[in-house]
């Protein structure tokens, strides 16, 4: 029986990568070969059925949310939903600001409930879940430019994450990226409890990294892009020109207030932005420990 | 909403909305000029040495890797996105060359564009169809017609140069869109004239008027008394198969007669065939054996009081398995019902076992022309002899095909076993499908290849733009010879 889903096992023999229509998830469990085993299996039969159950509900989540509107029924769905709420009264935000991270969630977690794991990862497209068992720790690399592969040199610096803190979700925006931006920051990277929490805030903080009427920067209908995108008309950001270091400061003020203001009510755990090769850390002092590489050339913990 | 120029892409469910110059969500898809196009790089197969052939024997395989280290190149060349010859003199695009055990082989990769295809499809029902040669349409348009049936299935043959050129334009298009969709994998929406309306799709059940078809019954009722016989010999005194076309009555049928088996005073009702096969003892219908029986002593008159005797053991079974009854008589000679022994229970299960799982199947067909020959030799009719002359293997995105004798590479090839979307189109309309010949570098030169445009696969690999896709573990491996795969 054939479906339209793909899924391989990559060149190294242990990553297996899934793909269905726009959904591209590379994932990898550790532990006793056994448990891989039983959980990539899980994975699959959960991938399976994703988009299918997500497009069944399409037109609901790209409409904005609010309070006492409708609300989606699917589990992904629902955690799409729970992930934009906290923002819906302040901003234009729908679920699909967190699909990636919730599809994450949801295939993580078919296979930590099947198999004993000692930690796992699932990155749909760069929003990443993990699981991180007692003692084990991962060791995450940042990209500045998401569009451009991962190559030694690119990183803006790496975080390391134990079983200690709370993070359990990492996701980066930017306008360069697949999805739409009404912001310009090249990549903002959001650490929170959840990859669906860490996709929503990822949205928010990016669009904040902004310089608003500057010349320097094209921005289009998203409708003229892709006639059903959810933003409709908002302008999202087609190209950033040379800005000056004043201005790339300026821009990150705005982000990093949000970020900040982001981490004070609870919602993320930590944000790296990046604009023109310039990053900011917000961070509180007990969380994961971040290290930029040489190329950062500002870092600011709030 | 929709923009004028913008395209509706129907790859997945997301379904989207396509700009000219853009793609959709997933980036594989695009509109180029108004045509929704596969952007989809060049695809070759990984054979993957360390764990398995793919994904699904290193998912099921229950023991460690056991070190073999697979012989040849592990990597075999696609013609899914290598492009064409068009226009004809033109070489094929790529021709490779790589070693397998110590000889130097060619793979010449083209995707040929078919004028003369079509599919023929298998679908796994005992519903009647249609007859024999009514048209089948797909949104109106003739797509192709009803052929034989087959043993539990009912054939079509859809597309054809016919229906794909020798219509109108729409009937054209509307039987190109058809094959592109059955060979793709996705379904497609056929009204047969005069008979049902079906939805086909490679590797799921058929869907007859709406219903889905779950299971393939073993056989009649009486077919499968005749099979079952033997192995109820001795455990029970008679048994009923009941079935929508032919009832079976185990002790009044040959089978039971061959074997000794006695007269048990059965009465059935419905009109007796020959003896122990019995037609309409019901009305069609969704419970036992397809009819509308609920209760099926409700088919049985009372037994005869001269021949039954009181602990007469009687099984009553659909043709499926799935319906069952056990009853023994009492002193009044009356069914009463009682657990399955232990001992029929075997054979209950053996039935629903037997009925396979109903699917339609796809198989493509189509034949190589003069132009897609010649993209691999300037003589093409030698290409056709090496192929005769099993020197060149032909595969279709790495999928063994089987070659019709007599003249011309009229070939044919179960859609399943070939890569996600290898299918493509051409406006014409015509099919666009991958073929791949695979020689001895020798015999290439012999019968003419365009030896200059050999290139190492090597040249290939480290080229961006290439999309690796995992062999299936259920095809041969292109590299690998048929004769020694039997022999191991």
């Amino acid at each position: 029986m054939r479906s339209r889903a793909q899924v391989r096992v990559l060149p190294d023999g242990r990553r297996l990568h899934l793909e269905d229509g726009p959904i591209d998830i590379v994932l990898q469990a550790f532990g006793a070969e056994d448990q891989i085993r039983r959980a990539y299996r899980s994975a699959v039969d959960r991938f399976v059925a994703v988009l299918d159950e997500l497009c069944r509900e399409l037109p609901l989540l790209r409409e904005q949310v609010c309070f006492g509107g409708r609300e989606p029924s699917g589990i992904i769905a629902r955690r799409m939903f729970a992930a934009v709420m906290p923002y819906a009264e302040e901003n234009f935000i729908t679920p699909m600001a967190a699909v990636a991270g919730a599809v994450a969630e949801e295939i993580l977690a078919a296979m930590t409930s099947s198999a004993a794991l000692s930690r796992a990862y699932v990155n749909d497209g760069g929003d990443i879940a993990l699981d991180i068992g007692s003692g084990e720790r991962f060791v995450i690399g940042m990209v500045g430019r998401p569009d451009r592969p991962p190559l030694a040199g690119t990183l803006f610096g790496t975080m390391i994450l134990d079983s200690n803190q709370p993070v359990r979700g990492i996701a980066t925006s930017g306008w360069r990226g697949r999805s739409f931006s009404l912001g310009i920051a090249d990549a903002v990277t959001i650490l929170a409890k959840t990859a669906a929490m860490a996709d929503a805030a990822a949205t928010i903080v990016a669009n904040a990294v902004d310089l608003p009427g500057h010349p320097a920067i094209s921005r289009i209908a998203a409708r003229e892009l892709s006639p059903d995108s959810d933003l409709g008309d908002r302008l999202v950001t087609t190209a950033v020109g040379e800005l000056t270091s004043a201005e790339v400061s300026r821009a990150l003020g705005r982000g990093s207030a949000c970020a900040e203001r982001l981490i004070a009510s609870g919602l993320i755990d930590a944000a790296a932005l990046n604009l023109q090769g310039t990053t900011r850390v917000m961070a509180p002092v007990e969380s994961p420990e971040m290290a930029l590489s040489p190329g950062g050339r500002s870092l600011v913990y709030a | 909403m929709p923009d004028h120029d913008a395209i509706r892409c129907d790859a997945c469910p997301v379904l989207c909305y396509i700009k000219p110059g853009r793609t959709g969500a997933c980036d594989r898809y695009g509109n180029q000029g108004g045509q929704l196009v596969r952007l989809d790089p060049h695809v070759v197969l990984d054979r993957a040495v360390s764990r398995g052939d793919s994904l699904v024997p290193f998912l099921e395989r229950d023991r460690d890797w056991d070190g073999n280290i697979v012989s040849g190149p592990r990597t075999f060349v696609t013609a899914i996105g290598a492009g064409t010859t068009y226009p004809d003199y033109k070489p094929a695009p790529f021709i490779i060359s790589s070693e397998v055990e110590g000889v130097d082989m060619v793979t010449v990769v083209t995707e040929g564009i078919f004028s003369y295809c079509g599919v023929k499809v298998k679908i796994d029902t005992d519903r009647h169809l249609g007859p024999e040669r009514s048209l089948v349409r797909a949104k109106g348009e003739p797509v192709g017609h009803v052929t034989t049936s087959e043993y539990g299935s009912q054939m079509l043959s859809l597309g054809g140069v016919r229906h794909l050129t020798g219509g109108t334009r729409d009937e054209g298009n509307v039987t190109c869109e058809t094959l592109l969709n059955l060979c793709n994998g996705k379904a497609a929406e056929l009204t047969i004239d005069d008979g049902a309306d079906v939805v086909v799709e490679a590797g799921k059940p058929p869907v007859v008027n709406g219903v889905v078809e779950e299971r393939m019954r073993v056989g009649c009722g009486s077919a499968t008394i005749g099979m079952f016989a033997k192995q109820w010999h001795g455990k029970i005194d008679d048994v009923v198969v009941v079935d929508d076309h032919i009832t079976g009555v185990l002790s009044e049928h040959q089978a039971g007669k061959m074997l000794g088996i006695p007269e048990t005073g059965i009465k059935m009702k419905g009109r007796r065939s020959t003896p122990g096969r019995y037609f309409r003892v019901a009305e069609p219908g969704t419970a036992w054996g397809g009819t509308n029986i609920r209760e099926p002593l409700s088919i049985l008159a009372p037994f005869n009081p001269k021949i039954a005797w009181a602990g007469l053991r009687l099984l009553m079974v659909s043709t499926t398995g799935e319906h069952y009854a056990y009853y023994e008589l009492d002193d009044a000679l009356r069914p009463m019902e009682k657990d399955l022994p232990d001992s029929l229970r075997l054979s209950v299960e053996r039935i629903k076992e037997n009925c396979e799982v109903a699917l339609s199947t796809v198989i493509f067909m189509g034949g190589a022309g003069g132009s897609l020959r010649a993209g691999v030799t300037e003589n093409p009719v030698k290409l056709t002899r090496s192929v005769r002359d099993s020197l060149t293997r032909v595969t279709c995105g790495g999928a063994p095909v089987y070659v019709w004798p007599g003249g011309g590479i009229t070939l044919m090839v179960d859609v399943s076993r070939m890569p996600e979307n290898a299918f493509g189109y051409v406006p014409t309309p015509a099919l666009v499908a991958p073929i791949e010949f695979t020689l001895k570098l020798d015999d290439y030169s012999a019968l003419g290849g365009y030896m200059d445009r050999v290139r190492p696969l090597s040249s290939l690999l480290n080229d961006e733009g290439r999309r690796h896709v995992s062999a299936r573990a259920e095809n041969p491996w292109p590299f690998e010879d048929n004769r020694r795969r039997s022999q191991s």
